[in-house]
C-alpha cells in the first residue's frame, strides 16, 4: 500500500510542535546566554537566588542543549524517519505524547536550575527528576523511531538513518550510565560515582553527548538535508560508510582529554589524546563528503539559498574538528585548557555547525508541512549573515582572551616569581568579554530573524489552507 | 554484505552498540573495576555535616563554573596555587568538582589560606579585595539558614559520621556559614605550599631594606599595599582582620621593634597557627605573597609599613 499526503498529516503536527518547542526554550536559553555575557564586565547586576550568575549560566547550557537542539533534534528525526521509510510514524500517539513528556522535562529541569538544584556535571546538570523523564521520554522516542524503521516501505537505509540510530542509543547509553545516583530528597541526588572515577565517567559522557547530539544527530540532519536543498546527490556512498563506522568507534575513547593534567590515570589521558587525532578522519570525511557534493555545482550558493547554510555549516565543523585533536595534545592543553579559549571552541561548534545545519533544516520542512514557500529568502539569508557575523566575533575574541589569559598565568620574572596576580588577569580580560556580548547579541538578532521567517511562514501557510477550504 | 546491514536495522542496532561499547568499556568501565580509580589519602577525612551542607551551596550557586580544584603538575601552578592535585583526594566527592574553566583561581588550596574572616568579607564584596573581581557577591547567603533535618539526609545518603550534636549545631547556621567552612576544608589533607615556600629560609644574618627610605619605593609599596593588603591591614594600615601596622614597637603581638627582614619573611611567607617569627608565636591567617610579589615590590611594602610607623623617607 502507499500512503497519501493526507495519512502525514497527524505526524508533521508532531513534528511542528516540537520545533515550536524548541524555539520557545531557545529564545530563553539564548537571552539568558546574553545576559551571563553582561554579567562578565557587570557582575555588580548579579542578584540574589536565580539572578546570580551560576545558576543561569546552568540554566543558559542545558536548556540550550536539551530545549533547544534535543527538542529541535527529535523533530526533525521524525521528519527524517518517515521520508526514509516511505511511510507514517508506527506510533503517532506515542510520537505526540514525547512532545508534552519533552516540554514537561526541560520545564521542571530548567526551573530547578534556576532553584539552585543541579547535579553540577557539565550537559547533565538537570536534578533527578527531571533526568528521569527524559530517560523515559528516550526510550519511546527510540521506541517511535526503531518500530518506523523496522516497518519501513523501503528497504535500504539512508546514511542519515544510520546517524539516528547511533545517535538514539548513544544517548541511551551515557545518559543512563551517567545519571546512576542516589536521591537525597526531592531535588538533590549524589552520584554513584565519586573522585577521580566520577570524572572520568563525567567526561566520558559529556565528550559523547557533544559526539552524539552536536555531532552525529546534525550530520543525520546534513546527509539528509544537503542533498535536498540542493538538488546534487551525496558525492561518496563509499565514504560515508566508512566514516560513519569509525566516528562512532572513535567517539567514545576520547573523553579523558577533557581531564588532561587532572589527577585521572595518564594512560586514560594518553590514549584520549591519540583517539582525538584519529577523529580528524572520519570527520573530515562527512567535511569532504559535503564539498565534493557541492563542487558538482557550486553555482547553488546562490540559487538554492539553503546550501550557504549546509556549506558553511560543514566548514565550520571541519575547522572544529581540527581544533578539538590540536587542544587535545598536552602541550596546547597547558596553555588553553580552563581558559575561554574552549568558550571559543564550543561556540563555533554550537554557533556555526549546529544552529546553521538545524535552522537550515528546519527553513527546509516547515514551508513543506505549511504546503508553502518560505515566506522570505530576503530575510533568511539576513538571519544567516547575522549568525555568522556574530559567530565569528564571538569565537575570536574568546580565542584571543584564552591565550591571553593561559599567557599570562604562566608569565614569570626572571627569578622565577610568577609575573601576574589574578585581578591583573581578570582586568586585562574585560574588553574581550565586552566585545564577546556584541557578538552574541548580533547573533541573537540574527535568531530572530530566523523565528519571525518560521512564524510568518507557517502563518502564510494557515492563509492558504483557510482559503481553500 | 555490507550491503546487508543497511537493510536489516536489528543488525545494525547491535553492530553500532557493540562499536560504542568498545571504548567505553575500554577508557571507562573496566578501569572502575580496578583500584586505580578509588584512591584514597592517608589523611583525607569525610565532609562533616556543616561542611557537606556547603559543599551543596557550592554546587547550588554554581562555583564550578568559574573555580577548578585541580592543581595541575605544572610548574607555574603549582608556583601559584601549591603542591599539585592527587588522585587520593577526592574519595568523598560525588561526584567530582573539578570544573572547566578559571575565571577565577584555583581553589584545591584554599582551605586555610587566609582567615574565616576574610573569605566572609570577600564573599559579601569580591571587589573589595581585587577591584576588577568579576565574582558576584554572596551576602544574600546569609539569609537564608541551613534546614538540619535535610542536612542529616544527605549525610545519611553518603554515609558520613556524625553525632545528634552536629546536626542540632547547623540549627542557627546560615548558608555562607557552610559554604566558608567548605571552602576552608579544600586541600587540607595535603600539606598547601609544601613545594614554595621551602625555598625562603629564615636568615641567620639580618639583611638591610635595600630601598630602605626611599621614596619612590614607598610610593610603589602604598599601591601594593592598597591592592593587597588593605583588605585585610585596613586603610593605611590601621588594622582590620589583620592587625594594626602603625606601632613599630609591636610585632606579632609582642613588644620591641623587629629588623626589616623580619617583616619582608612574613609577607613572603605569610603566617600559620602555632608558627614562630622571630620567636613571637603566630595566630596565623596572615597569606603568603612570596608568589605573588616580587623580592623588590615586598621590599617596597616594607619601606612603606615603615613609613606608617613615621620613619623618615629621603
Ligand atoms: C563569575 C565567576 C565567579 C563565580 C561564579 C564565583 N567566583 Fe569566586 N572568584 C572569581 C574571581 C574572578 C576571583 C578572583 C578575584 C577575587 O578574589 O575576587 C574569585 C575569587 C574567589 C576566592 C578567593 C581565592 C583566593 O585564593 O584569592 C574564593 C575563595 C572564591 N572565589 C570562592 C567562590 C565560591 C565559593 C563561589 C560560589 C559561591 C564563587 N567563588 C563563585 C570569580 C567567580
Ligand atoms: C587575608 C588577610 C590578610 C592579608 C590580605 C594581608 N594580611 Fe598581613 N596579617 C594578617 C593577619 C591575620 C596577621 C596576623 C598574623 C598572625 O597572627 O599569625 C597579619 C600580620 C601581618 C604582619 C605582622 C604585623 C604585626 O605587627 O603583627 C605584617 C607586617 C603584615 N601582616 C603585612 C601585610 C602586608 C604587607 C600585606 C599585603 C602584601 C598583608 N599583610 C596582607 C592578615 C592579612
Ligand atoms: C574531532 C572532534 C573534536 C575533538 C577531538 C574535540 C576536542 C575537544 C577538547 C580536547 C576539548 C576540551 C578543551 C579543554 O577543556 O581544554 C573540547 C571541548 C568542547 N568541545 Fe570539542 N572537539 C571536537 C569537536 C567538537 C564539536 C563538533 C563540537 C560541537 C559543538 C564540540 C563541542 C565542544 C564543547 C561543548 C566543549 C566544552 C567542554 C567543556 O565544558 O569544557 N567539539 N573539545
Amino acid at each position: 500500500m502507499s500512503y497519501q499526503m493526507s495519512d502525514y498529516h497527524y505526524d508533521n503536527q508532531t513534528v511542528r510542535k516540537f520545533i515550536y518547542s524548541s524555539i520557545f526554550w531557545g529564545v530563553l536559553a539564548l537571552v539568558a546566554g546574553i545576559w551571563i555575557s553582561v554579567l562578565f564586565w557587570a557582575p555588580g547586576l548579579n542578584g540574589p537566588g536565580w539572578l546570580t550568575y551560576g545558576r543561569l549560566r546552568s540554566f543558559h547550557v542545558n536548556v540550550m542543549a536539551f530545549g533547544l537542539v534535543l527538542g529541535a533534534l527529535i523533530g526533525i528525526f521524525y521528519y527524517i524517519t518517515m521520508r526514509l521509510t516511505k511511510r507514517p510514524l508506527l506510533f503517532p500517539r506515542v510520537a505526540r505524547s514525547t512532545v508534552y513528556l519533552f516540554n514537561l522535562a526541560i520545564a521542571l529541569g530548567g526551573w530547578g536550575l534556576l532553584m539552585g538544584y543541579t547535579k553540577s556535571l557539565a550537559y547533565n546538570e538537570f536534578e533527578w527528576p527531571a533526568s528521569l523523564l527524559i530517560v523515559i521520554l528516550w526510550v519511546l522516542i527510540a521506541i517511535v523511531i526503531f518500530g518506523t524503521v523496522i516497518k519501513r516501505k523501503e528497504e535500504q537505509m539512508y546514511i542519515s538513518l544510520w546517524y539516528i540510530i547511533a545517535t538514539v542509543v548513544t544517548l541511551a547509553v551515557i545518559y543512563v550510565l551517567n545519571n546512576l545516583e542516589v536521591p537525597a530528597g526531592l531535588f538533590k541526588s549524589y552520584s554513584i560515582y565519586a573522585g577521580v572515577n566520577s570524572a572520568n565517567v563525567e567526561w566520558w559522557y559529556g565528550h559523547n553527548a557533544v559526539g552524539s547530539e552536536l555531532t552525529m544527530a546534525t550530520l543525520a540532519l546534513f546527509y539528509y538535508f544537503l542533498p535536498k536543498s540542493t538538488g546534487l546527490p551525496i558525492y561518496s556512498h563509499r565514504l560515508s560508510i566508512i566514516a560513519f563506522w569509525s566516528l562512532v568507534f572513535a567517539y567514545l575513547w576520547t573523553g579523558a582529554h577533557h581531564l588532561v593534567y587532572t589527577p585521572i590515570p595518564d594512560w586514560i589521558q594518553t590514549v584520549a589524546i591519540a583517539m582525538s587525532i584519529f577523529l580528524i578522519a572520519p570527520s573530515w570525511g562527512s567535511v569532504v563528503n559535503g564539498f565534493y557534493t557541492v563542487r558538482e555545482d557550486w553555482s547553488r550558493m546562490r540559487t538554492h539559498y539553503l546550501t550557504k547554510f549546509f556549506i558553511l555549516g560543514i566548514t565550520f565543523y571541519g575547522l572544529q574538528t581540527v581544533q578539538g585533536p590540536t587542544q587535545a595534545l598536552r602541550v596546547v592543553s597547558s596553555l588553553i585548557h580552563y581558559t575561554d579559549w574552549v568558550v571559543g571552541h564550543v561556540h563555533m561548534g554550537a554557533m556555526g555547525w549546529d544552529a546553521l545545519v538545524i535552522t537550515g533544516a528546519i527553513y527546509y520542512i516547515i514551508p513543506r508541512i505549511y504546503n508553502t514557500e518560505i515566506y522570505s529568502e530576503k530575510i533568511a539569508n539576513t538571519h544567516f549573515w547575522l549568525v555568522l557575523t556574530g559567530q565569528i566575533i564571538y569565537s575570536i575574541t574568546m580565542w584571543i582572551a584564552g591565550i591571553q589569559e593561559g599567557a599570562m598565568q604562566k608569565a614569570v620574572n626572571p627569578d622565577g616569581t610568577l609575573k601576574y596576580t589574578w585581578d591583573q588577569i581578570v582586568s586585562k580580560n574585560i574588553p574581550y568579554w565586552q566585545i564577546r556580548t556584541l557578538g552574541g547579541i548580533i547573533f541573537v538578532v540574527g535568531m530572530l530573524f530566523f523565528v519571525y521567517n518560521v512564524f510568518m511562514t507557517a502563518r502564510k501557510g494557515n492563509a492558504l489552507a483557510a482559503s481553500k477550504a | 554484505m555490507a550491503k546487508n546491514i543497511y537493510s536489516k536495522p536489528v543488525l545494525f542496532t547491535i553492530l553500532a552498540v557493540g562499536t560504542v561499547l568498545v571504548g567505553t568499556l575500554v577508557t571507562t568501565f573496566i578501569p572502575m573495576m580496578t583500584a586505580q580509580m578509588h584512591p584514597k589519602l592517608a589523611g583525607l577525612k569525610p565532609y562533616t555535616a556543616l561542611q557537606l551542607a556547603g559543599r551543596d551551596v557550592y554546587q547550588s550557586e554554581g562555583c564550578p563554573f568559574c573555580h577548578t580544584q585541580t592543581v595541575r603538575p605544572l610548574k607555574t601552578e603549582v608556583e601559584r596555587y601549591g603542591a599539585y592535585s592527587k588522585a587520593g583526594e577526592f574519595y568523598y566527592d560525588r561526584p567530582f568538582l573539578w570544573g572547566t574553566k578559571r575565571t577565577g583561581p584555583d581553589l584545591a588550596r584554599e582551605g586555610g589560606k587566609y582567615p574565616d574572616a576574610w573569605q566572609y568579607a570577600h564573599f559579601k564584596d569580591p571587589r573589595a579585595f581585587s577591584p576588577h573581581s568579576i565574582m558576584p557577591s554572596f551576602g544574600w547567603l546569609q539569609d537564608s539558614k541551613l534546614d538540619p533535618a535535610q542536612v542529616q539526609t544527605h549525610m545519611n545518603v553518603l554515609g558520613f559520621p556524625y553525632t545528634p550534636a552536629d546536626i542540632q549545631a547547623l540549627a542557627d547556621k546560615t548558608r555562607l556559614d557552610a559554604l566558608v567552612a567548605y571552602v576552608q576544608t579544600l586541600g587540607t589533607a595535603v600539606t598547601r605550599k609544601a613545594a614554595v615556600t621551602a625555598a625562603v629560609t629564615v636568615k641567620k644574618v639580618h639583611i638591610k631594606n635595600p630601598l630602605a627610605g626611599n621614596h619612590e619605593a614607598a610610593e610603589r609599596g602604598e599601591r601594593l599595599f592598597e591592592q593587597n593588603c588593605e583588605a585585610c591591614h585596613g586603610k593605611k594600615g590601621v588594622g582590620y582582620i589583620g592587625p594594626s601596622l602603625k606601632d613599630k614597637n609591636v610585632f606579632l603581638y609582642v613588644k620591641g621593634n623587629v629588623p626589616d627582614d623580619d617583616y619582608f619573611d612574613i609577607i613572603h611567607n605569610g603566617t600559620r597557627e602555632g608558627g614562630v617569627e622571630d620567636g613571637r608565636k603566630e595566630k596565623g591567617g596572615m597569606p603568603s605573597f612570596g608568589e605573588t610579589l616580587k623580592k623588590d615590590e615586598i621590599w617596597s611594602l616594607v619601606t612603606y609599613i615603615r613609613s606608617l610607623q613615621g620613619e623618615k623617607e629621603e
